[in-house]
C-alpha cells in the first residue's frame, strides 16, 4: 500500500465536528489484548512475532469488523513513512521506531479503526472519534474486539482480566483517552490547577502524541489510569464527568476572556493569523501555538470564518513527516521551516482567512 | 487477651520490636509460641530463638513470607527480578508465577485485584486452557518414563500453576 494516497484525505477524527467539538477535538478508545499461549512481545522470538503477524493477517480477512482494514507491516516501510503513520495518530511511536521484527498495523479507510500488532502486547485495538463519542467509540471497539476473539484465543484470566505485558493495563486493557483544546484555561493560569485535581481521582493528563509527548498548541489528552477492577462502562462514565467539568472550566474562562479582555484576545488572534499568513519560516512549536489561537478566536467569533476542520488538519498536516510528503522530498530542520511557512501562507490564502 | 494465632488460649508471651521507628506487637500463648520455636521446648537456659522471633513479628499476620525477587516464571523463565527491571511481563503466566509479588503491585495501581468487566464471549480462551492441561500432561507421563525427572518437576510446577488459575475465586 502507497502511503502517499492516505495524504489527501484526513482521518475522520479530525473533522472538527461531534458533540462539544468546541473543546473536545476527538476521543480515542485503546484495548489491549495478547493471544493464549505466546510469550508477550518483547520476550517472542522473531519466529514467534512472524506467527502471530500471519495469523492475525489471516483473521482480518475472515471475519467482519464492521469494516474492511488493510495491513500495512511497519518492519520494512521507510523511516518518513513510519513517522508518517504516527502523526496520523494510526501507531504509537514505539511501533514506528522502538520495536523491532514483524509488526504492523491495521486500519479502515475512514482511519478510524486501527490494529496494531505486536507492540508492547500483541494487538493493540484502537478507535477515533471525532469530538466527544465516548458511546459510540465503545460499541465500535467492542465489535472489533468481538471479531478477532470469535478466531483468536485470548490470554485471558478469571480474577486478573485480559493479561498485558505491562500489569498497568492488565483487566480491561481499556485505556479511554479524550483529547481536549484548553487555551483559556491556558491563558487565565487555572490550567495547574485542574491538572492536580485530575491526578487526584487517578487520571492522567499528557500531550498530543501520548506517553511522555509535551503538550503543545494546548492540546492534552486525558485518560483513565485504572484498568483493573472496575468495568468499561463505569471507567467511561467516570470520563465523561470528569470532560464535563473540564469543558464547563474552560467555557466560563473563554466567557472571562471576551468580558475582560476582548479587545487583547482578538490582537492576539489576528496577530497569529497574521504570522501564520505572512512568515517565511516557522517551527512546528510556533505553527502549533499560533494554530491554537485561531482556533480559540474561530470558537469565539474573534476571527472570520474559517471551517474548523481545517484547523485541525492544519495541526497535523504542519508535522514534519506529512509536510516532507506534501512537498514530496525530505527536508532538513530549516527547509522544512520554510516549506511549513510557504504551505501555511498557501493555505490560509486559498480560504482568504482574514481578522474580523 | 487471646493468642494471635490460635485465638484460644489466653496469650502469655508478649512480644514487642521496634525497627526503622515502627513498632511490632505480637502477643501468644505460650503453646503456640513454643510451635513457633520461640521458646526452647525444655528450660535449659537456652536464649530465646532470635531470628524465629523476628521473622515472625516482622511479617503480618496471615501471610506466608515469600522471597519475590527469587520467582521465576517456569514458562517463559521470567524471573521476578528481571521484570523490577524492566517493568514488562514475559508471558500471561507470569500473572500466576508471580502472584504473590504481583498482588500488592496491582492493588497499589489500582486500588483492587479483581476484574469487572467483559469477558471473553467466545469460550475460545477456555477450551484453550483445557487443550494445554492436557498436552502438559501428556509431556509429563513422557519425561517420567524416560527418567527425566528435572525436566517432569518443571512440568509439574506448570500444571499446578495453570490448575490454580483454574479455580473460581
Amino acid at each position: 500500500m502507497n502511503l502517499d494516497s492516505l495524504l489527501p484525505n484526513l482521518g475522520e477524527w479530525l473533522k472538527g465536528t461531534g458533540p462539544e467539538s468546541d473543546v473536545v477535538v476527538s476521543t480515542r478508545l485503546r484495548l489491549a489484548r495478547n493471544i493464549a499461549h505466546y510469550p508477550f512481545t518483547s520476550r517472542a522470538t522473531l519466529h514467534q512475532k512472524a506467527e502471530i503477524e500471519s495469523r492475525v493477517r489471516e483473521v482480518f480477512n475472515q471475519v467482519d469488523l464492521g469494516c474492511p482494514v488493510q495491513y500495512v507491516p511497519v518492519a520494512n516501510l521507510p523511516p518518513l513513512d513510519r513517522q508518517f503513520l504516527v502523526e496520523r495518530q494510526l501507531v504509537s511511536r514505539e511501533l514506528a521506531n522502538v520495536l523491532e521484527g514483524p509488526r504492523g498495523v491495521a486500519f479502515d479507510e475512514r482511519e478510524s479503526v486501527s490494529v496494531m500488532v505486536n507492540e508492547e502486547d500483541h494487538l493493540r485495538l484502537q478507535v477515533l472519534r471525532s469530538g466527544l463519542a465516548l458511546e459510540e467509540a465503545w460499541t465500535v471497539i467492542d465489535r472489533v474486539d468481538d471479531g478477532l476473539e470469535s478466531k483468536l484465543a485470548y490470554a485471558f484470566h478469571e480474577q486478573f482480566g485480559y493479561l498485558t505485558a505491562c500489569p498497568t493495563n492488565v483487566g480491561t486493557g481499556m485505556r479511554a483517552s479524550v483529547m481536549v483544546h484548553l487555551p483559556a484555561l491556558g491563558i487565565t493560569k487555572q490550567i495547574e490547577k485542574v491538572f492536580r485535581a485530575l491526578q487526584k481521582i487517578n487520571l492522567v493528563v499528557r500531550g498530543l502524541y501520548g506517553e511522555g509527548s509535551r503538550a503543545s498548541g494546548d492540546l492534552y489528552q486525558i485518560s483513565n489510569q485504572v484498568t483493573l477492577g472496575k468495568s468499561e462502562s463505569r471507567i467511561l462514565a467516570e470520563i465523561r464527568e470528569v470532560i464535563a467539568m473540564i469543558l464547563q472550566y474552560e467555557r466560563q474562562a473563554r466567557q472571562l476572556l471576551l468580558r475582560e479582555r476582548r479587545q487583547a484576545e482578538q490582537d492576539r488572534v489576528a496577530r497569529a493569523l497574521g504570522t501564520l499568513s505572512s512568515a517565511t519560516m516557522i517551527t512546528s512549536e510556533e505553527t502549533m501555538e499560533l494554530l491554537s489561537a485561531v482556533r480559540l478566536g474561530m470558537n469565539l467569533h474573534l476571527v472570520e470564518e474559517i471551517p474548523a476542520n481545517i484547523v485541525n488538519q492544519l495541526f497535523i498536516q504542519t508535522q514534519a513527516a506529512h509536510l516532507q510528503k506534501l512537498m514530496g522530498m525530505p527536508l532538513d530542520g530549516e527547509e522544512r521551516n520554510a516549506a511549513r511557512a510557504r504551505f501555511l501562507r498557501n493555505k490560509l490564502r486559498e480560504l482568504g482567512a482574514n481578522p474580523r | 487477651m487471646l493468642c494471635e494465632s490460635c485465638g484460644k488460649q489466653p496469650a502469655t508471651v508478649h512480644l514487642t520490636d521496634i525497627v526503622n521507628k515502627k513498632k511490632h506487637e505480637l502477643h501468644l500463648c505460650e503453646e503456640c509460641a513454643r510451635k513457633k520455636e520461640l521458646i526452647p521446648a525444655t528450660s535449659t537456659g537456652v536464649p530465646l530463638n532470635l531470628e524465629a522471633l523476628i521473622s515472625l513479628i516482622m511479617v503480618p499476620a496471615g501471610v506466608q513470607e515469600t522471597d519475590t525477587s527469587s520467582l521465576v516464571c517456569p514458562t517463559c523463565g521470567l524471573s521476578y527480578a528481571a521484570f523490577r527491571a524492566q517493568g514488562r511481563l514475559g508471558c500471561p503466566d507470569d500473572y500466576e508465577a508471580f502472584r504473590p509479588a504481583l498482588l500488592p503491585l496491582l492493588e497499589r495501581i489500582h486500588r483492587n485485584v479483581v476484574h469487572q468487566g467483559k469477558t471473553p464471549r467466545h469460550a475460545t480462551w477456555r477450551e484453550s486452557r483445557i487443550a494445554e492441561l492436557d498436552q502438559l500432561r501428556t509431556e509429563l507421563a513422557a519425561a517420567i518414563a524416560a527418567e527425566q525427572f528435572e525436566e517432569a518437576a518443571r512440568i509439574r510446577d506448570r500444571i499446578r500453576h495453570k490448575e490454580t488459575a483454574d479455580e473460581p475465586r
